[in-house]
């Protein structure tokens, strides 16, 4: 078995409950393409493009969590907070698709399963940490870092949960589930609390470098910090 | 200085737009840069333990020397191959590339740009045309410039250095 594979594979769950999850994700996908529209102008566009190809790429550098047991990124809170949540669901599940009709990895009746939980349940998941906490924070680089990397921590473990439950629908192997839930949440809060930092300084480096590119800068913002969101002033909220 | 474009009254110049142009040109391609780099040369000091789907897949089972299953329950019991793991890129390297590091790095390069042309293209392809600026105030110009980057490929930029300005447009 190799080790470079990130994604569930065939076979783990059956093939009835593979097949609900892929229509549920191609359903999911199609009400993203719907309301990614909105959001998609000339500027967030080719930004999509590269927030999907850093995902690629942070997706390839597993970091050790534990002795044997590494993780990776998921990249469902930093897509939204660069993007937004449709367009950044979108962004998740292009990656998902080159990883796996590219590089084999996740397999392909599986597709509709990973797509569920990570483009889907994840990035929902930070959409909503995001949209709560862009209330309270201030929007500032360190503002929106420290949503990120809530909303990453958050994400990764219900995504996680989402494995959880398509296992509990339709698992191939009689395993105790209360086990598999405390092992996946337990191992995928580390991981989260890894893709936390690493969304963190991603996005507060865009929101320094140039803050009209964040999109929960400008969509969750207050009038009169958002003309200036890079200022240190923002703290006249 | 960026703070300054941002700010700048909505009906400032061409040069201001310029800069603004520029300025997410070299944004993105910096942005591409640092994915390259991650995805072509630091991936090949990643961990290579299994992650924590794959630990949980092995629980409940012992492993010998080869990475084969040799007793217990678990689910990769159950895990069969991919569909496409024969594909010349499969596992994230490249079929005939011996030397790992090189095979992994290019695999990398690759999945970056083939993901940046898919996803970029297909929004490209999706957005809205000519509409980015109808919330902001900035009308008549930019409506032009807007009409003009739909004719052609090579009117976009025209477009996007239009951009950067609708969070201030609407505020000021």
């Amino acid at each position: 078995m190799d080790t470079q594979a990130m994604h569930i594979a065939n076979g783990i769950v059956d093939g009835p409950v593979s097949a609900l999850f892929a229509v549920l994700a191609a359903l999911g996908l199609g009400v993203c393409v719907w309301r990614a529209r909105a959001d998609l102008d000339d500027r967030l566009a080719p930004m999509a493009g590269l927030v999907a190809a850093f995902i690629f790429a942070v997706q390839m550098l597993n970091f050790q969590v534990l002795p044997g047991v590494s993780g990776h990124l998921l990249g469902g809170a930093l897509a939204v907070v660069l993007v937004g949540p449709w367009v950044g669901a979108l962004c998740v599940a292009t990656v998902l698709i080159v990883q796996c009709l590219l590089f084999a990895d996740g397999g392909l009746t599986a597709l509709g399963l990973n797509i569920t939980n990570m483009a889907l349940i994840g990035t929902a998941a930070g959409y909503l940490l995001v949209a709560l906490l862009m209330r309270f924070l201030p929007k500032t680089p360190a503002g929106v870092g420290a949503t990120a990397f809530i909303a990453s921590v958050l994400g990764v473990v219900l995504a996680s949960q989402g494995f959880v439950l398509e296992y509990w629908l339709g698992g191939t192997t009689e395993l105790s589930l209360g086990t598999i839930a405390g092992t996946m949440a337990g191992v995928h809060t580390l991981i989260g609390i890894g893709e936390g930092l690493i969304a963190a300084t991603t996005v507060a480096t865009v929101a320094r470098v140039r803050p009209d590119l964040v999109y929960a800068l400008r969509r969750f913002r207050t009038a009169p910090v958002a003309a200036q969101p890079v200022t240190v002033s923002g703290g006249a909220a | 200085m960026s703070a300054d474009d941002r700010n700048a009254p909505a009906g400032r110049t061409a040069k201001a737009h310029g800069t603004a142009r520029t300025r997410l040109g070299w944004f993105l391609a910096g942005g591409l840069l640092v994915a390259l780099l991650l995805a072509g040369v630091v991936s090949s000091f990643a961990s290579g333990s299994p992650d924590g789907l794959d630990a949980t897949a092995r629980e409940g089972c012992t492993f010998n020397a080869d990475d084969e299953i040799t007793g217990g329950t678990c689910m990769a019991q159950q895990e069969q191959d991919h569909q496409l793991a024969d594909s010349p890129l499969a596992d994230y390297g490249i079929k005939g590339i011996d030397n790992e590091y090189v095979s992994t790095g290019l695999a990398g390069v690759l999945g970056v740009l083939v993901t940046f042309a898919i996803g970029g293209g297909v929004f490209w392809l999706a957005r809205r045309r000519g509409t980015t600026d109808a919330t902001t105030g900035d009308g008549g110009a930019t409506v032009g410039a807007g009409a003009g980057a739909g004719t052609g490929t090579g009117g976009n930029d025209q477009a996007i250095r239009d951009t950067p300005a609708p969070g201030t447009g609407s505020t000021a």
